[in-house]
């Protein structure tokens, strides 16, 4: 299996690729965010103590919600769009309508979202 | 603007392990779906809308483990807690941790090795994550099962 990539990690980000670049990219990080959240939190859960609260306490503040909400919704909206159309390869004809109603769907609840956990910051 | 796309049938294309990947990611993608569907009507068929908090529900939905409810819970005041701990609730745990996990370990190998040349590394990972796979399923599972 000859595999050659001669892209490089720089020669990729600087690649403009505008909204399904975009979704990709945003995809892989909320991806990597959500193996890191998962897994650190099954392994606090495991191991308990300090290094269980001190982990858990961590998922609890505000700003980390605000994250990781963002990976976990974007990944599972975007992951929906990537399944549909893939499972039902016509609809590829749609994709740039597929990625705008995906922005209609994710941005009012991540917004709403992240203005219960603002104001549950603020004192509820 | 008129492209005509051309999809292959499974026969032409081949399965080989790269297309059972594939299809599994994209499938464990909609079973998690199923899994958070069942988790959300479970908790509010407990009568989660006037005893668990949002924050909870919403725990509750991407993980039906009772400690995420039981534990947490601010308004706290659940009336039957067995009911949050039953062994359907244990097995649809397990069932989205094993989902959850294997997905993403290996979409982590899969961005991973897009950055990777060497072959000797990738395989090396990709072992690692198989192994890694295994034991958060089964760290996940005893878990579940003993707290």
């Amino acid at each position: 299996m000859g595999l050659k990539r001669n892209v490089s990690l720089k020669d990729a980000l600087r690649y403009q690729g505008k909204g399904p670049m975009l979704t990709f990219i945003l995809h892989r990080i909320g991806g990597l965010g959500i193996v890191t959240f998962v897994g650190m939190h099954i392994l606090a859960s495991f191991l308990g103590g300090d290094f269980g609260s001190f982990v858990n306490n961590i998922y609890e503040h505000w700003a980390f919600q605000i994250v990781i909400f963002f990976c976990a919704l974007f990944h599972a909206i975007n992951g929906l769009r990537i399944v549909i159309l893939d499972l039902w390869p016509k609809l590829i004809e749609h994709q740039r309508e597929a990625i705008w109603i995906e922005w209609a769907v994710f941005l009012p609840i991540y917004g709403m979202a992240v203005l219960v956990i603002v104001r549950t910051a603020l004192g509820g | 603007m008129a492209a005509k796309y051309r999809t292959l049938s499974l026969a032409k294309r081949g399965f080989d392990f790269e297309i059972f990947m594939w299809l599994f990611v994209r499938l464990s993608a909609l079973a998690m779906y199923l899994c958070a569907f069942i988790g959300l009507v479970g908790a509010l068929m407990l009568g989660a809308r006037t005893q668990v908090n949002l924050a909870d529900l919403i725990r509750w939905t991407f993980m039906p483990d009772s400690n995420h409810v039981l534990m947490n819970t601010t308004l706290n005041n659940i009336a039957n807690t067995e009911a949050w701990a039953s062994l359907f609730w244990k097995i649809m745990g397990s069932t989205f941790v094993a989902f959850a996990v294997s997905h993403g370990l290996h979409g982590l190998l899969c961005v991973v090795e897009d950055y990777l040349k060497n072959h000797l590394v990738r395989r090396i990972l990709r072992i690692v994550g198989l192994l890694l796979t295994f034991a958060m399923i089964a760290i996940a599972i005893y878990v579940f099962w003993t707290r």
